[in-house]
Protein backbone atom coordinates (compact mmCIF):
# COMPACT_ATOMS: atom_id res chain seq x y z
CA UNK A 1 0.00 0.00 0.00
CA UNK A 2 2.69 2.46 -0.90
CA UNK A 3 1.74 6.09 -0.49
CA UNK A 4 -0.85 6.57 -3.26
CA UNK A 5 -3.68 8.29 -1.40
CA UNK A 6 -7.10 8.03 -3.03
CA UNK A 7 -9.24 9.45 -0.23
CA UNK A 8 -7.73 12.00 2.10
CA UNK A 9 -9.73 13.52 4.97
CA UNK A 10 -8.15 16.19 7.12
CA UNK A 11 -9.68 17.80 10.22
CA UNK A 12 -13.23 16.97 9.20
CA UNK A 13 -16.00 18.13 11.56
CA UNK A 14 -19.77 17.82 11.45
CA UNK A 15 -22.64 18.29 13.89
CA UNK A 16 -26.19 16.98 13.83
CA UNK A 17 -27.72 19.63 16.07
CA UNK A 18 -25.80 19.32 19.34
CA UNK A 19 -24.30 15.94 18.46
CA UNK A 20 -20.72 16.29 17.29
CA UNK A 21 -20.90 13.36 14.90
CA UNK A 22 -17.51 13.79 13.23
CA UNK A 23 -14.71 15.22 15.38
CA UNK A 24 -11.47 16.22 13.69
CA UNK A 25 -11.37 13.16 11.48
CA UNK A 26 -8.08 12.45 9.70
CA UNK A 27 -8.22 9.45 7.43
CA UNK A 28 -6.29 8.34 4.38
CA UNK A 29 -7.36 5.49 2.13
CA UNK A 30 -4.77 4.31 -0.38
CA UNK A 31 -5.43 2.93 -3.81
CA UNK A 32 -6.23 -0.78 -3.68
CA UNK A 33 -6.78 -0.73 0.05
CA UNK A 34 -9.77 -2.23 1.90
CA UNK A 35 -10.59 -0.17 4.97
CA UNK A 36 -13.26 -1.51 7.30
CA UNK A 37 -14.90 0.98 9.65
CA UNK A 38 -16.40 -0.55 12.78
CA UNK A 39 -17.71 0.72 16.07
CA UNK A 40 -20.88 1.17 18.09
CA UNK A 41 -24.02 2.61 16.50
CA UNK A 42 -24.19 6.39 16.49
CA UNK A 43 -20.42 6.63 16.45
CA UNK A 44 -20.30 8.44 13.11
CA UNK A 45 -19.35 5.53 10.83
CA UNK A 46 -22.12 6.00 8.29
CA UNK A 47 -21.74 9.76 8.30
CA UNK A 48 -18.04 9.36 7.60
CA UNK A 49 -18.80 7.05 4.70
CA UNK A 50 -21.48 9.36 3.26
CA UNK A 51 -19.23 12.41 3.60
CA UNK A 52 -16.78 10.92 1.10
CA UNK A 53 -19.20 11.47 -1.81
CA UNK A 54 -20.84 14.45 -0.17
CA UNK A 55 -24.21 12.87 0.52
CA UNK A 56 -23.45 14.50 3.88
CA UNK A 57 -21.87 17.92 3.83
CA UNK A 58 -19.18 18.69 6.40
CA UNK A 59 -18.68 21.90 8.35
CA UNK A 60 -14.92 22.14 8.39
CA UNK A 61 -11.88 20.28 7.19
CA UNK A 62 -10.98 19.05 3.73
CA UNK A 63 -11.86 15.89 1.84
CA UNK A 64 -9.82 15.13 -1.26
CA UNK A 65 -10.47 12.42 -3.76
CA UNK A 66 -7.63 11.41 -6.03
CA UNK A 67 -5.92 14.70 -5.17
CA UNK A 68 -8.95 16.89 -5.93
CA UNK A 69 -11.04 18.54 -3.21
CA UNK A 70 -14.76 17.69 -3.22
CA UNK A 71 -16.65 20.27 -5.32
CA UNK A 72 -19.85 21.97 -4.12
CA UNK A 73 -23.20 21.06 -5.64
CA UNK A 74 -23.56 20.97 -9.41
CA UNK A 75 -22.06 19.25 -12.39
CA UNK A 76 -18.55 18.92 -10.96
CA UNK A 77 -19.89 17.10 -7.92
CA UNK A 78 -21.95 14.78 -10.12
CA UNK A 79 -18.83 13.96 -12.14
CA UNK A 80 -16.92 13.14 -9.00
CA UNK A 81 -19.72 10.94 -7.66
CA UNK A 82 -19.68 9.00 -10.91
CA UNK A 83 -16.23 7.76 -9.88
CA UNK A 84 -17.28 6.84 -6.34
CA UNK A 85 -19.58 3.84 -6.11
CA UNK A 86 -21.90 3.54 -3.14
CA UNK A 87 -23.79 0.57 -1.73
CA UNK A 88 -26.50 1.35 0.82
CA UNK A 89 -27.91 -0.51 3.77
CA UNK A 90 -31.40 -0.45 2.24
CA UNK A 91 -30.17 -1.33 -1.31
CA UNK A 92 -32.01 1.62 -2.90
CA UNK A 93 -32.48 -0.11 -6.23
CA UNK A 94 -34.72 1.97 -8.51
CA UNK A 95 -38.11 0.44 -7.79
CA UNK A 96 -39.67 1.28 -11.17
CA UNK A 97 -36.87 -0.23 -13.28
CA UNK A 98 -35.83 -3.79 -13.94
CA UNK A 99 -32.57 -5.22 -12.64
CA UNK A 100 -30.92 -4.73 -16.02
CA UNK A 101 -32.22 -1.15 -16.36
CA UNK A 102 -30.98 -0.38 -12.85
CA UNK A 103 -27.45 -1.30 -13.88
CA UNK A 104 -27.58 0.30 -17.35
CA UNK A 105 -29.10 3.62 -16.35
CA UNK A 106 -26.08 5.51 -15.05
CA UNK A 107 -23.61 4.28 -17.70
CA UNK A 108 -26.07 5.44 -20.39
CA UNK A 109 -27.15 8.72 -18.77
CA UNK A 110 -23.91 9.76 -17.09
CA UNK A 111 -21.17 8.09 -19.15
CA UNK A 112 -23.11 8.42 -22.44
CA UNK A 113 -22.45 4.76 -23.20
CA UNK A 114 -24.42 3.19 -26.06
CA UNK A 115 -27.43 1.20 -24.88
CA UNK A 116 -26.43 -2.18 -26.32
CA UNK A 117 -22.92 -1.78 -24.96
CA UNK A 118 -24.31 -0.86 -21.53
CA UNK A 119 -26.68 -3.84 -21.62
CA UNK A 120 -23.84 -6.20 -22.54
CA UNK A 121 -21.71 -4.89 -19.66
CA UNK A 122 -24.68 -5.06 -17.28
CA UNK A 123 -25.19 -8.75 -18.11
CA UNK A 124 -21.49 -9.43 -17.53
CA UNK A 125 -21.70 -7.76 -14.12
CA UNK A 126 -24.87 -9.66 -13.24
CA UNK A 127 -23.06 -12.84 -14.13
CA UNK A 128 -20.20 -11.80 -11.88
CA UNK A 129 -22.52 -11.39 -8.88
CA UNK A 130 -24.31 -14.64 -9.77
CA UNK A 131 -27.62 -13.17 -10.90
CA UNK A 132 -27.53 -13.53 -14.68
CA UNK A 133 -30.99 -15.12 -14.71
CA UNK A 134 -32.68 -12.25 -12.86
CA UNK A 135 -32.03 -9.47 -15.39
CA UNK A 136 -35.65 -8.79 -16.29
CA UNK A 137 -37.13 -8.89 -12.81
CA UNK A 138 -38.07 -5.86 -10.72
CA UNK A 139 -36.23 -5.25 -7.44
CA UNK A 140 -39.30 -6.11 -5.36
CA UNK A 141 -39.25 -9.63 -6.84
CA UNK A 142 -35.77 -10.35 -5.47
CA UNK A 143 -34.59 -11.34 -2.00
CA UNK A 144 -32.61 -8.84 0.05
CA UNK A 145 -29.33 -10.57 -0.67
CA UNK A 146 -30.04 -10.58 -4.40
CA UNK A 147 -31.03 -6.91 -4.33
CA UNK A 148 -27.80 -6.00 -2.59
CA UNK A 149 -25.75 -7.94 -5.14
CA UNK A 150 -27.56 -6.06 -7.93
CA UNK A 151 -26.75 -2.82 -6.10
CA UNK A 152 -23.07 -3.80 -6.10
CA UNK A 153 -23.25 -4.57 -9.82
CA UNK A 154 -24.93 -1.20 -10.40
CA UNK A 155 -22.09 0.57 -8.60
CA UNK A 156 -19.46 -1.44 -10.50
CA UNK A 157 -21.03 -0.53 -13.84
CA UNK A 158 -19.57 2.97 -13.47
CA UNK A 159 -16.00 1.62 -13.14
CA UNK A 160 -15.58 3.49 -9.86
CA UNK A 161 -12.20 4.35 -8.40
CA UNK A 162 -13.49 3.43 -4.97
CA UNK A 163 -16.55 1.66 -3.56
CA UNK A 164 -18.24 2.83 -0.38
CA UNK A 165 -20.31 0.29 1.55
CA UNK A 166 -22.67 1.71 4.18
CA UNK A 167 -23.64 -1.27 6.35
CA UNK A 168 -24.37 -3.43 3.29
CA UNK A 169 -25.51 -6.49 5.24
CA UNK A 170 -27.33 -4.90 8.18
CA UNK A 171 -30.77 -5.13 6.57
CA UNK A 172 -30.33 -8.74 5.42
CA UNK A 173 -31.61 -12.03 6.80
CA UNK A 174 -28.66 -13.91 8.37
CA UNK A 175 -28.70 -16.58 5.67
CA UNK A 176 -28.23 -13.96 2.95
CA UNK A 177 -25.33 -12.11 4.50
CA UNK A 178 -22.70 -14.50 3.20
CA UNK A 179 -23.66 -14.27 -0.46
CA UNK A 180 -23.12 -10.51 -0.28
CA UNK A 181 -19.90 -10.76 1.74
CA UNK A 182 -18.56 -13.30 -0.76
CA UNK A 183 -19.05 -10.83 -3.62
CA UNK A 184 -17.29 -8.17 -1.54
CA UNK A 185 -14.40 -10.52 -0.72
CA UNK A 186 -13.99 -11.21 -4.41
CA UNK A 187 -13.87 -7.49 -5.16
CA UNK A 188 -11.25 -7.04 -2.44
CA UNK A 189 -9.15 -9.83 -3.96
CA UNK A 190 -9.47 -8.14 -7.37
CA UNK A 191 -7.84 -5.04 -5.92
CA UNK A 192 -10.85 -2.71 -5.66
CA UNK A 193 -10.38 0.18 -3.24
CA UNK A 194 -13.12 -0.17 -0.65
CA UNK A 195 -14.39 1.61 2.45
CA UNK A 196 -16.74 -0.70 4.30
CA UNK A 197 -18.87 0.29 7.28
CA UNK A 198 -20.02 -2.95 8.82
CA UNK A 199 -20.71 -5.02 11.92
CA UNK A 200 -19.34 -8.16 10.25
CA UNK A 201 -16.16 -8.84 12.23
CA UNK A 202 -15.42 -11.94 10.20
CA UNK A 203 -15.27 -9.86 7.04
CA UNK A 204 -13.09 -7.26 8.78
CA UNK A 205 -10.64 -9.96 9.87
CA UNK A 206 -10.45 -11.75 6.56
CA UNK A 207 -10.70 -9.01 3.92
CA UNK A 208 -9.55 -5.75 5.48
CA UNK A 209 -6.11 -4.21 5.13
CA UNK A 210 -6.96 -1.81 7.90
CA UNK A 211 -9.58 -1.55 10.59
CA UNK A 212 -10.78 1.88 11.68
CA UNK A 213 -12.57 1.86 15.02
CA UNK A 214 -14.89 4.84 15.54
CA UNK A 215 -16.70 5.94 18.66
CA UNK A 216 -18.34 9.26 19.61
CA UNK A 217 -17.39 10.81 16.30
CA UNK A 218 -13.67 10.08 16.63
CA UNK A 219 -11.30 7.62 15.04
CA UNK A 220 -10.15 5.75 18.13
CA UNK A 221 -7.95 3.15 16.44
CA UNK A 222 -6.65 2.71 12.91
CA UNK A 223 -4.59 -0.49 12.57
CA UNK A 224 -4.27 -3.82 10.81
CA UNK A 225 -7.00 -6.37 11.63
CA UNK A 226 -4.59 -8.76 13.38
CA UNK A 227 -3.34 -6.05 15.70
CA UNK A 228 -6.79 -4.65 16.32
CA UNK A 229 -8.57 -7.90 17.06
CA UNK A 230 -5.80 -9.54 19.11
CA UNK A 231 -4.44 -6.54 20.97
CA UNK A 232 -6.70 -3.46 20.89
CA UNK A 233 -4.98 -0.48 22.48
CA UNK A 234 -7.92 1.57 23.73
CA UNK A 235 -10.25 0.62 26.57
CA UNK A 236 -13.21 1.55 24.37
CA UNK A 237 -12.20 -0.93 21.68
CA UNK A 238 -11.47 -3.66 24.24
CA UNK A 239 -14.91 -3.12 25.74
CA UNK A 240 -16.57 -3.15 22.30
CA UNK A 241 -14.79 -6.32 21.19
CA UNK A 242 -15.48 -8.15 24.45
CA UNK A 243 -19.17 -7.48 23.96
CA UNK A 244 -19.46 -8.56 20.36
CA UNK A 245 -17.00 -11.43 20.22
CA UNK A 246 -18.44 -13.34 23.16
CA UNK A 247 -21.43 -14.78 21.37
CA UNK B 1 -85.87 20.55 -23.72
CA UNK B 2 -86.84 23.39 -26.03
CA UNK B 3 -84.28 25.78 -24.63
CA UNK B 4 -81.48 23.39 -25.60
CA UNK B 5 -82.78 22.42 -29.05
CA UNK B 6 -83.70 26.01 -29.96
CA UNK B 7 -80.26 27.28 -29.00
CA UNK B 8 -78.04 24.35 -29.78
CA UNK B 9 -75.40 26.47 -31.51
CA UNK B 10 -75.27 28.94 -28.60
CA UNK B 11 -74.81 26.11 -26.10
CA UNK B 12 -72.29 24.51 -28.44
CA UNK B 13 -70.22 27.68 -28.67
CA UNK B 14 -70.29 28.02 -24.87
CA UNK B 15 -69.27 24.43 -24.33
CA UNK B 16 -66.48 24.76 -26.88
CA UNK B 17 -65.26 27.93 -25.11
CA UNK B 18 -65.16 26.15 -21.76
CA UNK B 19 -63.40 23.15 -23.26
CA UNK B 20 -60.80 25.37 -24.91
CA UNK B 21 -60.18 27.32 -21.71
CA UNK B 22 -59.92 24.08 -19.75
CA UNK B 23 -57.57 22.32 -22.15
CA UNK B 24 -55.15 25.21 -22.73
CA UNK B 25 -55.14 26.38 -19.12
CA UNK B 26 -54.62 22.74 -17.97
CA UNK B 27 -51.60 22.36 -20.23
CA UNK B 28 -50.15 25.62 -18.95
CA UNK B 29 -50.89 24.65 -15.35
CA UNK B 30 -49.29 21.21 -15.74
CA UNK B 31 -46.12 22.57 -17.33
CA UNK B 32 -45.75 25.40 -14.80
CA UNK B 33 -46.82 23.17 -11.90
CA UNK B 34 -44.17 20.51 -12.61
CA UNK B 35 -41.57 23.21 -13.20
CA UNK B 36 -42.37 24.94 -9.90
CA UNK B 37 -42.35 21.63 -8.04
CA UNK B 38 -38.88 20.99 -9.48
CA UNK B 39 -37.84 24.48 -8.35
CA UNK B 40 -39.14 23.84 -4.85
CA UNK B 41 -36.99 20.73 -4.38
CA UNK B 42 -33.95 22.07 -6.30
CA UNK B 43 -30.51 22.28 -4.66
CA UNK B 44 -30.33 25.96 -5.67
CA UNK B 45 -31.73 28.25 -2.98
CA UNK B 46 -32.88 31.02 -5.34
CA UNK B 47 -35.01 28.54 -7.33
CA UNK B 48 -36.59 27.26 -4.13
CA UNK B 49 -37.42 30.82 -3.07
CA UNK B 50 -38.95 31.55 -6.47
CA UNK B 51 -41.07 28.38 -6.39
CA UNK B 52 -42.26 29.07 -2.87
CA UNK B 53 -43.15 32.68 -3.71
CA UNK B 54 -45.02 31.57 -6.85
CA UNK B 55 -47.16 29.12 -4.89
CA UNK B 56 -47.74 31.44 -1.96
CA UNK B 57 -48.89 34.37 -4.09
CA UNK B 58 -51.05 32.45 -6.58
CA UNK B 59 -52.61 29.99 -4.18
CA UNK B 60 -53.66 32.71 -1.77
CA UNK B 61 -55.10 35.18 -4.28
CA UNK B 62 -58.83 34.92 -5.09
CA UNK B 63 -59.11 33.86 -8.73
CA UNK B 64 -61.40 36.78 -9.64
CA UNK B 65 -58.82 39.19 -8.27
CA UNK B 66 -56.16 37.45 -10.32
CA UNK B 67 -58.31 37.87 -13.43
CA UNK B 68 -58.56 41.61 -12.74
CA UNK B 69 -54.82 41.80 -12.16
CA UNK B 70 -54.09 40.08 -15.48
CA UNK B 71 -56.76 41.79 -17.60
CA UNK B 72 -56.16 45.29 -16.20
CA UNK B 73 -52.56 44.95 -15.07
CA UNK B 74 -50.69 43.39 -17.96
CA UNK B 75 -51.83 45.97 -20.57
CA UNK B 76 -50.20 48.64 -18.37
CA UNK B 77 -46.90 46.93 -19.05
CA UNK B 78 -47.61 47.05 -22.77
CA UNK B 79 -48.85 43.47 -22.96
CA UNK B 80 -52.16 43.55 -24.79
CA UNK B 81 -53.61 40.18 -25.65
CA UNK B 82 -57.07 38.83 -26.54
CA UNK B 83 -59.20 38.37 -23.41
CA UNK B 84 -59.28 34.66 -24.00
CA UNK B 85 -55.50 34.46 -23.75
CA UNK B 86 -55.55 36.55 -20.59
CA UNK B 87 -58.10 34.15 -19.14
CA UNK B 88 -55.95 31.12 -20.01
CA UNK B 89 -52.95 32.83 -18.44
CA UNK B 90 -54.81 33.65 -15.22
CA UNK B 91 -56.43 30.21 -14.92
CA UNK B 92 -53.25 28.36 -15.82
CA UNK B 93 -50.99 30.25 -13.43
CA UNK B 94 -53.51 30.04 -10.59
CA UNK B 95 -53.98 26.28 -11.02
CA UNK B 96 -50.24 25.66 -11.44
CA UNK B 97 -49.79 26.54 -7.75
CA UNK B 98 -52.10 23.68 -6.77
CA UNK B 99 -50.53 21.27 -9.27
CA UNK B 100 -47.11 22.18 -7.88
CA UNK B 101 -48.15 21.26 -4.36
CA UNK B 102 -49.75 17.99 -5.52
CA UNK B 103 -46.55 17.06 -7.37
CA UNK B 104 -44.40 18.05 -4.41
CA UNK B 105 -46.43 15.85 -2.05
CA UNK B 106 -45.92 13.04 -4.57
CA UNK B 107 -42.18 13.66 -4.62
CA UNK B 108 -42.20 13.36 -0.83
CA UNK B 109 -43.71 9.87 -1.06
CA UNK B 110 -40.61 8.60 -2.92
CA UNK B 111 -38.06 7.26 -0.40
CA UNK B 112 -35.04 9.56 0.03
CA UNK B 113 -32.76 6.64 -0.74
CA UNK B 114 -33.94 6.57 -4.37
CA UNK B 115 -32.63 10.07 -4.96
CA UNK B 116 -29.46 9.37 -2.98
CA UNK B 117 -28.73 6.29 -5.06
CA UNK B 118 -29.18 8.29 -8.27
CA UNK B 119 -26.94 11.08 -7.03
CA UNK B 120 -24.31 8.63 -5.84
CA UNK B 121 -24.14 7.29 -9.41
CA UNK B 122 -23.26 10.74 -10.72
CA UNK B 123 -26.68 11.71 -12.04
CA UNK B 124 -27.38 15.45 -12.05
CA UNK B 125 -30.37 16.98 -10.30
CA UNK B 126 -32.52 17.13 -13.48
CA UNK B 127 -31.62 13.50 -14.30
CA UNK B 128 -32.39 12.35 -10.76
CA UNK B 129 -35.73 14.13 -10.80
CA UNK B 130 -36.69 13.11 -14.34
CA UNK B 131 -35.47 9.52 -14.40
CA UNK B 132 -35.97 8.37 -10.82
CA UNK B 133 -38.11 10.57 -8.62
CA UNK B 134 -40.90 11.93 -10.85
CA UNK B 135 -41.73 8.58 -12.53
CA UNK B 136 -42.26 7.10 -9.07
CA UNK B 137 -44.05 10.20 -7.76
CA UNK B 138 -46.34 10.26 -10.81
CA UNK B 139 -48.48 7.36 -9.56
CA UNK B 140 -49.45 9.04 -6.36
CA UNK B 141 -50.15 12.45 -7.91
CA UNK B 142 -52.65 11.29 -10.55
CA UNK B 143 -55.76 11.53 -8.31
CA UNK B 144 -55.01 14.96 -6.79
CA UNK B 145 -54.08 16.39 -10.20
CA UNK B 146 -57.40 15.08 -11.56
CA UNK B 147 -59.28 16.93 -8.80
CA UNK B 148 -57.31 20.10 -9.45
CA UNK B 149 -58.10 20.07 -13.18
CA UNK B 150 -61.79 19.50 -12.46
CA UNK B 151 -61.67 22.56 -10.23
CA UNK B 152 -60.00 24.42 -13.09
CA UNK B 153 -62.81 23.48 -15.50
CA UNK B 154 -65.38 24.91 -13.10
CA UNK B 155 -63.26 27.97 -12.29
CA UNK B 156 -63.19 28.80 -16.01
CA UNK B 157 -66.73 30.19 -15.52
CA UNK B 158 -65.13 33.34 -14.10
CA UNK B 159 -63.76 34.10 -17.57
CA UNK B 160 -67.36 34.71 -18.68
CA UNK B 161 -67.38 37.88 -16.57
CA UNK B 162 -64.44 39.13 -18.67
CA UNK B 163 -66.26 38.81 -22.00
CA UNK B 164 -64.77 35.45 -22.90
CA UNK B 165 -67.25 33.06 -24.53
CA UNK B 166 -67.79 30.11 -22.20
CA UNK B 167 -70.58 27.89 -20.99
CA UNK B 168 -71.93 29.78 -17.99
CA UNK B 169 -72.22 33.01 -19.98
CA UNK B 170 -74.81 31.33 -22.22
CA UNK B 171 -77.51 32.11 -19.64
CA UNK B 172 -77.36 35.87 -20.32
CA UNK B 173 -78.73 35.98 -23.89
CA UNK B 174 -81.16 33.17 -23.05
CA UNK B 175 -82.68 34.90 -20.05
CA UNK B 176 -83.01 38.06 -22.14
CA UNK B 177 -84.97 36.03 -24.66
CA UNK B 178 -87.31 34.94 -21.85
CA UNK B 179 -86.45 31.25 -21.54
CA UNK B 180 -87.10 29.46 -18.26
CA UNK B 181 -84.06 30.19 -16.11
CA UNK B 182 -84.16 26.79 -14.36
CA UNK B 183 -83.95 24.84 -17.63
CA UNK B 184 -81.35 27.23 -19.00
CA UNK B 185 -79.10 26.46 -16.05
CA UNK B 186 -79.98 22.78 -16.10
CA UNK B 187 -78.45 22.37 -19.55
CA UNK B 188 -75.45 24.51 -18.55
CA UNK B 189 -74.91 22.17 -15.61
CA UNK B 190 -75.13 19.19 -17.94
CA UNK B 191 -72.45 20.83 -20.10
CA UNK B 192 -70.11 21.22 -17.13
CA UNK B 193 -70.77 17.62 -16.13
CA UNK B 194 -69.75 16.57 -19.62
CA UNK B 195 -66.40 18.33 -19.20
CA UNK B 196 -65.68 17.25 -15.62
CA UNK B 197 -66.78 13.64 -16.14
CA UNK B 198 -64.50 13.46 -19.17
CA UNK B 199 -61.59 14.65 -17.02
CA UNK B 200 -62.53 12.07 -14.36
CA UNK B 201 -62.62 9.33 -16.99
CA UNK B 202 -59.20 10.31 -18.37
CA UNK B 203 -57.67 10.25 -14.90
CA UNK B 204 -59.34 6.93 -14.06
CA UNK B 205 -57.66 5.44 -17.10
CA UNK B 206 -54.31 6.99 -16.16
CA UNK B 207 -54.64 5.66 -12.63
CA UNK B 208 -55.38 2.16 -13.88
CA UNK B 209 -52.49 2.35 -16.30
CA UNK B 210 -49.83 3.82 -13.98
CA UNK B 211 -51.29 3.84 -10.49
CA UNK B 212 -50.93 0.26 -9.31
CA UNK B 213 -48.09 -1.47 -11.12
CA UNK B 214 -45.26 -2.98 -9.06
Amino acid sequence: MAGDALIEMRGVNKHFGKLHVLQDIDLIVHRGEVVVVIGPSGGGKSTLCRAVNRLETVESGTIELDGRPLPDEGRALAQLRADVGMVFQSFNLFAHKTVLENIMLAPVKVRRMKKDEAARRARELLDRVGLASQADKYPAQLSGGQQQRVAIARALAMDPKVLLFDEPTSALDPEMINEVLEVMRQLARDGMTMVVVTHEMGFARSAANRVVFMDDGRVVEDRTPEEFFTAPRSERAKDFLSKILKH
Amino acid sequence: MNVLLDNLSLYGEGLLGTVELTVYASLLALVLGFLMAAFRVAPVASLRVFGTAWVTVLRNTPLTLLFFAVVLGLPRFGLVLPFKLFAILALGCYTSAFICEAVRSGINTVPVGQGEAARSLGMTFPQTLGEIVLPQAFRSVIPPIGSTLIALAKNSAIAGAFSVVELLGVYKPLSERGYNIIWTFFWIAVGYLLVTLTISAIFNVLEKRFGVAS
